[in-house]
C-alpha cells in the first residue's frame, strides 16, 4: 500500500451523461479523485471506463454534468481547455507517439510549443526522464524502431514532461506483448509510489492490487462498486462484480 | 521543323509567360488551398461551412466561368488590373484551391485520430495541432495528389490564351494561323513545351515522395 495521504478532490466528475446515438455509455456518473490517489477503473469491456478516462481531459465530450480538474470546470473548445489538457497527462492504448519525430523530440515538444519552455532545458529534462524510464539510448530513433513496451514507456516520459497534475491511462498494456507488459507497469508502480494523482483503466488485476488506493468497478456505464483493492478483491458486494471476477479467476 | 526553330524565340517567350502564370498561380493555390483545408477540418462550424461551399463551387463549374468571373465580371464591379494576367492568375489560382483543399483535406484524413489526441492532450492548440503534427505527416499522402493537381494548372493555363494573355498556347494557335502548312508541326512544338514543365514536376514528385517517406 501507498503511504502518502491523500489530499483534496483535484479530479471530480458530478452527474455526468454521454450517449452514442441510443446508447448510455456513461450514465449519471459520480467520482472524486483526491491529490495522490490512484484509482483503478475496471469493468468489462463496453461497459464505459474508456470513455470515462477520455471524458475527464475532453477527448470525449459530455452531455451533462460537469468535470472539474483542481477546481476549474473542463472549458469548451479553445485556448481555456489546452491549457487545462497540458496539466492532464495522458497515456493512450495505441501509444500514439508522434511518428514523424524522434523520442526525444516526442518528449521536448509539449514543454517547447505549449510551455515556452527553452529547447536545452527541454532536451535535458526529457533525456532525464527517458533515463527514468529506461529507454534514454533510443532518444534519436523515430518511434517505430522501438518495440511497444518502450514506446508506451516513452509516451508516459512524453507526458510527464508537461509536468501533470494527474496521469490518464486509457488501458496502457492492452496493445502490448506480454513480456513487455511488466516493463509498463513497473513505470506505473513506480510512478504511484511518488505520489503522482493517477486513473488508471486496466484489465491488469495485479497492477489494482499493488498500487491502488482504489478499485472503481464500471458495468454497463454505471459505477458499481468504488472500494480498497482488499476489500473489491476479496468481498465484492454487486453481482455483477462477483460475476466479472469469477471469470477472471477460471483461467 | 523550320517552323519551330524559326520561331523559337516566340515559343520560349510564351513558355516562359506560362511558367510565370503556373508557377505564381500553383503558389497562391497552395497556401490558399492549405487554408481551405485547414477551415474544412477545424472546430469552428462557420469556416467549415465557408470551405465546403467554396470548395464545391470552384470544384464542380467550368474553369472558362471562373475566368469570365475574373476577366470580365470583377472589372465591371469595380476590381481593375492593368493587365489581363492578373485575371488569369486570379481564374487558375482560385480555381485550383478548390483542388488543393480536397487533396490535403484526404491526406489530413489519412493520419490517424491518435496522433491528434496525443498532440491535443499535451495541450497543444489546433493550429499547433495541424501545422506541427498533421500537416507534416499528411505531406506524403498527398504529394502524388498534388503534383497531378500542379500539372493540370499548368495546362489549364492555356485557357488564358482565350482571356487576352500571350501564354504558349497563344502563341502557337497564333502561329498555326499564320502557318496553315504547317499546323501539325506548330501543334507538336507547343506541347514540347508543356512537356518540359510538366515531366520534371512528375520527377519532382518521386524524388520529394521517397524524402519524405515516414516509417510505420
Amino acid at each position: 500500500m501507498t503511504t502518502h495521504v491523500p489530499g483534496d478532490a483535484l479530479v471530480s466528475l458530478n452527474a455526468v451523461n454521454k450517449h452514442y446515438g441510443q446508447l448510455h455509455v456513461l450514465k449519471d456518473i459520480n467520482l472524486q479523485v483526491r491529490k495522490g490517489e490512484v484509482v483503478v477503473v475496471i469493468g468489462p469491456s463496453g461497459s464505459g471506463k474508456s470513455t470515462l478516462c477520455r471524458a475527464i481531459n475532453r477527448l470525449e465530450t459530455i452531455e451533462d454534468g460537469t468535470i472539474s480538474i483542481d477546481g476549474k470546470v473542463l472549458p469548451e473548445e479553445g485556448k481555456e481547455l489546452a491549457q487545462l489538457r497540458a496539466d492532464v497527462g495522458m497515456v493512450f492504448q495505441s501509444f500514439n507517439l508522434f511518428a514523424h519525430k524522434t523520442i526525444l523530440e516526442n518528449v521536448t515538444l509539449g514543454p517547447i510549443k505549449v510551455k515556452g519552455v527553452s529547447k536545452a532545458a527541454a532536451e535535458k529534462d526529457a533525456m532525464a526522464l527517458l533515463e527514468r524510464v529506461g529507454v534514454g539510448h533510443q532518444a534519436p530513433k523515430l518511434p517505430a524502431q522501438l518495440s511497444g513496451g518502450q514506446q508506451q514507456r516513452v509516451a508516459i516520459a512524453r507526458a510527464l514532461a508537461m509536468k501533470p497534475k494527474v496521469m490518464l491511462f486509457d488501458e496502457p498494456t492492452s496493445a502490448l506483448d506480454p513480456e513487455m507488459i511488466n516493463e509498463v507497469l513497473d513505470v506505473m508502480v513506480q510512478l504511484a509510489k511518488e505520489g503522482m494523482t493517477m486513473i488508471v483503466v486496466t484489465h491488469e488485476m495485479g497492477f489494482a492490487r499493488k498500487a491502488a488506493d482504489r478499485v472503481v468497478f464500471m458495468a454497463d456505464g454505471q459505477i458499481v462498486e468504488d472500494d480498497t483493492p482488499e476489500e473489491f478483491f476479496t468481498n465484492p458486494k454487486s453481482d455483477r462484480a462477483k460475476d466479472f471476477l469469477s471469470k477472471l479467476l477460471t483461467h | 521543323m523550320d517552323v519551330i526553330i524559326e520561331n523559337l524565340p516566340l515559343y520560349w517567350e510564351g513558355f516562359l509567360r506560362t511558367l510565370f502564370l503556373s508557377a505564381v498561380s500553383g503558389i497562391i493555390a497552395l497556401i490558399l488551398g492549405t487554408l481551405l483545408a485547414a477551415a474544412r477540418v477545424s472546430p469552428v462550424a462557420a469556416l467549415r461551412g465557408f470551405s465546403t461551399v467554396y470548395v464545391e463551387i470552384l470544384r464542380n463549374t467550368p474553369l472558362t466561368i471562373a475566368f469570365f468571373f475574373s476577366a470580365i465580371v470583377l472589372p465591371r464591379i469595380g476590381v481593375k488590373f492593368e493587365q489581363f494576367e492578373v485575371a488569369a492568375i486570379i481564374a487558375l489560382s482560385t480555381y485550383t484551391a478548390a483542388f488543393i483543399a480536397e487533396a490535403v483535406r484526404s491526406g489530413v484524413n489519412s493520419v490517424p485520430v491518435g496522433q491528434a489526441e496525443a498532440a491535443r492532450s499535451i495541450g497543444m492548440k489546433f493550429g499547433q495541432v495541424l501545422s506541427l503534427i498533421i500537416l507534416p505527416q499528411a505531406l506524403r499522402t498527398v504529394i502524388p495528389p498534388l503534383i497531378n493537381i500542379l500539372i493540370a494548372l499548368v495546362k489549364n493555363s492555356s485557357v488564358a490564351g482565350a482571356f487576352f494573355v500571350l501564354e504558349l498556347f497563344g502563341y502557337g494557335r497564333q502561329l498555326a494561323n499564320a502557318n496553315g502548312d504547317a499546323v501539325i508541326t506548330v501543334l507538336l512544338g507547343t506541347a514540347f513545351f508543356y512537356l518540359l514543365i510538366t515531366v520534371p514536376l512528375g520527377i519532382l514528385a518521386n524524388t520529394v515522395e521517397r524524402k519524405v517517406a515516414i516509417a510505420r
